[in-house]
C-alpha cells in the first residue's frame, strides 16, 4: 500500500501519464471525429505509423520540429484521404479497407524507412521537442513538474481537444459532422453534402492521428523503431467507445489510460523479479478490452456508423 | 458523368478476371517504390518470379510459405463470409502453435498415428478458445470483434513470450527464448527429399475442401451465407443467428490455429516468438484476393506466398529491403477492394 502511495504522490509519475496519454489524446480524438461522421477508421495503426516516421525522418533530413510536424500532419491527411474516398464514395466495406491502409501505411513507412537508411544498425536520433518553460507555472512547487513540465506537443493535443469540442458542439459545421453520423439523409435535405462533410471528418481525423504517431519519435522519444506504436491505434479505438464518443470522456479515458501505464511500469520497476515483465505488458490490452465489454451494453453509438450513404439511395 | 448499375448476375469471366486483374494492378504500382529503390523494375520483377516459381526448390519454398497462409486465409474467408471480422488469426495461430508443443515437446508419449492427430486438435481447440471470447461478446454485448482480436494478439504474443522464457523453454536451447522440439512421432513429415515442404501442405489443401463442401454444400454454409448477406433476414427466416456466429468463430479460430501447428510440427519444430511474419494478417489479404471462396484460397495463398519468396531472392540481389513483399500484399489487399465495385456494379459512362 505505502509502495502505491509512493509511486502515486510523486510529481514525476503525473508528468509521465500526462506524457504517455499525449499520443492516446490525438489518436482518440482523431478516432472520435471520423466516427462521429459516421465512418469508422481502422486506418489509425498504420497512420499512427506513417506520422511517427515522416515527422521524424523530415526532422532527421534537416527541417525544423514544427516543420516536421506539419509534414506529418499532411502524411496523414493522405492516408485519411483514402481511406475516405474507399469507404465514404464507393462505400466499401469500412473494417476491411481499414486494415488494408494499416497494412499499406505501415509497410509503406517501413519500406521508406529502409530506403532512407539502408545500413543503421542502431536508430539515428535527432533533437526532440523539450519541455517549455513557461514562466511561473513551471516554477510550481508540484504542478510545474506535473502538468506544465510537458513539451509543446501535449499542450497542441490539450487545445486540439478545445477546438474539436467547441466546433462539434457549437457550430453549425459540428453540428453537421455529428448529423451525418446520425441521419444522413436529414443532412441532405438541408442541402448540405454528405459525401463532402464526412471526408472532410476523416480526413481531419486521420490529421490528428498521425499527429499521436508524430509525437512518439518526436516528442517521447527521439527516433523511429519498428513497431513502435504497439497497438497504441487500436487502444483508441477501444477508448473511443468507453467515451461514448464524447469529446471529455475521452480525454479523460485516455488520461486515465495514461496514469494506468506509468503506474504499472512503475510497479514493475519495484516488484518487476517477482513477476514476469509481459504480466504487465499486457495490461494495457486487457484493460482495454475491459472497458470495452463494461461499457458496451449501454454504448450509444452513431446511429449510422459504418452505414454507407448514398445519394438518393433510401 | 459516370453511373453504377447493380449487377443483376457475375459472368464467371470476371469473377476470375478482376481479382487477376486487381492484382496485377498491385504490381504495377508497386513498380514506383522499386523505381524509388533504384532497382530495374523489369529485372526486379523478373528475379521475384524466378525466386518464387523459378525451379522445383523455389516452387517447394513457395508452397511450404502457402500453408500457413492457407489456413489464415481460410479462417477469415469463413469468417468474414458471415461478416464476423476475425483479425486475431496472428494470434490464434500463436495459441494454436503453443498447445502444439504443449502436447508435442515431451508433453504426451505416443505413436505417430496417436500423437500427430493429437496435436491437430488440441492446436484447433486452442485457436477456437481464443476466438470464442470475442464472438460471444460480439453476439451477446455487441462488443466491435474486430478491436478485440487485435488487441488480443499482442496480448497473446506476450504470452507466448512469457512462456518461452519460463516453463516452455527448453533447457537444451541455449539460453534462447523458444520451446523444446517436437518429437519425431509428432512430426508432419516432408513430402519430398531435400526440400521442406511437408505434410502440413496437404492438411490445408484438405482444409480447403472441408471447408468449400461446409460452406457450399450444407445447410450450415447457407445459414452463415444467410447470416453475412442480411443478418436480420436470417433471423426472420428462423436461422439461429448467434448459434450461427459462435459455430463460425469457432471454426476460423480453429482453422488459424491449425496454422500454428503445422508450421510448428511441419517446419520449424520448434516454437519462437518470432515465428509467424504476419501470416494471420496476410491471411486476410489472401481471403479478400479469393473472394471469400475456399477452393479460391489456395492459389491466392500460393500466389502471395510467392509474393513473399520471391521478394526475399530480388532483394537479396537487388539490395531492396524485403518490406517491398508487406508493400505488395497490402496494396493487393487495396486494389482488390476497389476491383469489388467491377463485380457489384455495371459502369457506364456518359
Amino acid at each position: 500500500m505505502q509502495a502505491v502511495l509512493d509511486i502515486v504522490i510523486a510529481a514525476s509519475f503525473w508528468e509521465a501519464a500526462i506524457r504517455i496519454a499525449t499520443p492516446l489524446m490525438f489518436g482518440v480524438l482523431g478516432a472520435l471525429l471520423c466516427e462521429r461522421a459516421g465512418v469508422l477508421n481502422l486506418g489509425i495503426e498504420g497512420i499512427f505509423t506513417a506520422g511517427a516516421l515522416a515527422g521524424w525522418l523530415s526532422v532527421y533530413l534537416g527541417c525544423s520540429l514544427w516543420t516536421g510536424v506539419l509534414i506529418a500532419a499532411l502524411t496523414g491527411a493522405l492516408f485519411g484521404l483514402l481511406h475516405a474516398v474507399l469507404t465514404v464514395p464507393l462505400g466499401l466495406s469500412q473494417h476491411v479497407t481499414g486494415i488494408g491502409i494499416t497494412l499499406f501505411a505501415t509497410s509503406l513507412s517501413y519500406f521508406v524507412y529502409r530506403l532512407s537508411l539502408p545500413s543503421v544498425a542502431s536508430p539515428p536520433t535527432i533533437q526532440p521537442f523539450r519541455p517549455v518553460h513557461i514562466p511561473g507555472l513551471s516554477d510550481l512547487p508540484f504542478l510545474g513538474t506535473a502538468l506544465f513540465g510537458q513539451t509543446p506537443m501535449t499542450f497542441l493535443a490539450f487545445a486540439l481537444f478545445a477546438i474539436a469540442t467547441f466546433i462539434l458542439y457549437r457550430t453549425p459545421l459540428g453540428l453537421a459532422i455529428r448529423a451525418v453520423g446520425e441521419n444522413p439523409a436529414a443532412v441532405e435535405a438541408q442541402g448540405l453534402d454528405v459525401t463532402l462533410i464526412r471526408m472532410g471528418a476523416v480526413v481531419a481525423g486521420s490529421i490528428l492521428m498521425a499527429l499521436g504517431g508524430a509525437f512518439l519519435t518526436m516528442s517521447a522519444f527521439n527516433a523511429f523503431f519498428f513497431e513502435m506504436t504497439n497497438g497504441r491505434g487500436w487502444i483508441c479505438v477501444a477508448l473511443t467507445v468507453f467515451a461514448s464518443w464524447r469529446p471529455g470522456k475521452a480525454l479523460l479515458g485516455a488520461l486515465l489510460f495514461g496514469a494506468f501505464d506509468a503506474f504499472q511500469l512503475r510497479l514493475q520497476h519495484r516488484i518487476g523479479g517477482a513477476v514476469p515483465g509481459q504480466i504487465f505488458l499486457m495490461l494495457p490490452y486487457l484493460l482495454s478490452i475491459a472497458a470495452l465489454v463494461t461499457i458496451a451494453r449501454g454504448a450509444d453509438y452513431p446511429k449510422a456508423l459504418m452505414i454507407p450513404y448514398f445519394k438518393g439511395q433510401r | 458523368m459516370i453511373r453504377f448499375e447493380p449487377r443483376t448476375s457475375v459472368p464467371l469471366a470476371l469473377r476470375i478476371g478482376v481479382p487477376l486483374g486487381a492484382v496485377a494492378a498491385a504490381l504495377c504500382i508497386s513498380a514506383i517504390p522499386l523505381a524509388a529503390a533504384g532497382a530495374p523494375i523489369l529485372r526486379a520483377f523478373a528475379l521475384m518470379a524466378q525466386g518464387a516459381a523459378g525451379s522445383v526448390f523455389a516452387c517447394t519454398e513457395t508452397l511450404t510459405r502457402a500453408t500457413p497462409l492457407i489456413f489464415t486465409g481460410l479462417a477469415a474467408a469463413v469468417a468474414f463470409r458471415a461478416r464476423l471480422y476475425n483479425i486475431g488469426a496472428e494470434g490464434q495461430l500463436y495459441a494454436g502453435a503453443l498447445a502444439a508443443v504443449a502436447v508435442g515437446s515431451g508433453g504426451v508419449s505416443a505413436p505417430a498415428f496417436v500423437l500427430v492427430p493429437l496435436i491437430l486438435i488440441v492446436a484447433a481447440l486452442a485457436g477456437a478458445l481464443l476466438m470464442l471470447g470475442p464472438t460471444v461478446l460480439r453476439v451477446k454485448l455487441g462488443v466491435d470483434e474486430v478491436v478485440t482480436t487485435l488487441l488480443l494478439n499482442f496480448v497473446v504474443l506476450l504470452f507466448v513470450q512469457m512462456m518461452l522464457e519460463g516453463p516452455f523453454k527448453d533447457p537444451m536451447g541455449g539460453g534462447w527464448p523458444q520451446s523444446a522440439p517436437i518429437e519425431t512421432a509428432g512430426s508432419l513429415p516432408v513430402l519430398l527429399a531435400r526440400t521442406r515442404l511437408h505434410a502440413g501442405f496437404l492438411l490445408a489443401l484438405v482444409a480447403s475442401v472441408v471447408a468449400y463442401v461446409l460452406i457450399a454444400r450444407t445447410a450450415f454454409g447457407l445459414a452463415v451465407r444467410a447470416v453475412g448477406e442480411n443478418q436480420a433476414a436470417a433471423g426472420f427466416a428462423g436461422i439461429e443467428v448467434t448459434r450461427v456466429m459462435v459455430l463460425v468463430g469457432v471454426l476460423s479460430g480453429a482453422l488459424a490455429g491449425l496454422a500454428g501447428a503445422s508450421e510448428v510440427a511441419g517446419l520449424k519444430g520448434y516454437l519462437t516468438a518470432d515465428m509467424s511474419r504476419g501470416f494471420g494478417y496476410a491471411g486476410i489479404v489472401v481471403a479478400m484476393v479469393a473472394a471469400l471462396a475456399p477452393l479460391a484460397v489456395i492459389p491466392s495463398a500460393m500466389f502471395i506466398a510467392g509474393i513473399f519468396i520471391g521478394a526475399d531472392t530480388m532483394g537479396r540481389t537487388l539490395g531492396v529491403s524485403n518490406y517491398i513483399a508487406d508493400l505488395i500484399v497490402a496494396l493487393a489487399l487495396l486494389c482488390v477492394l476497389v476491383s469489388g465495385l467491377f463485380l457489384r456494379f455495371r459502369i457506364r459512362f456518359g
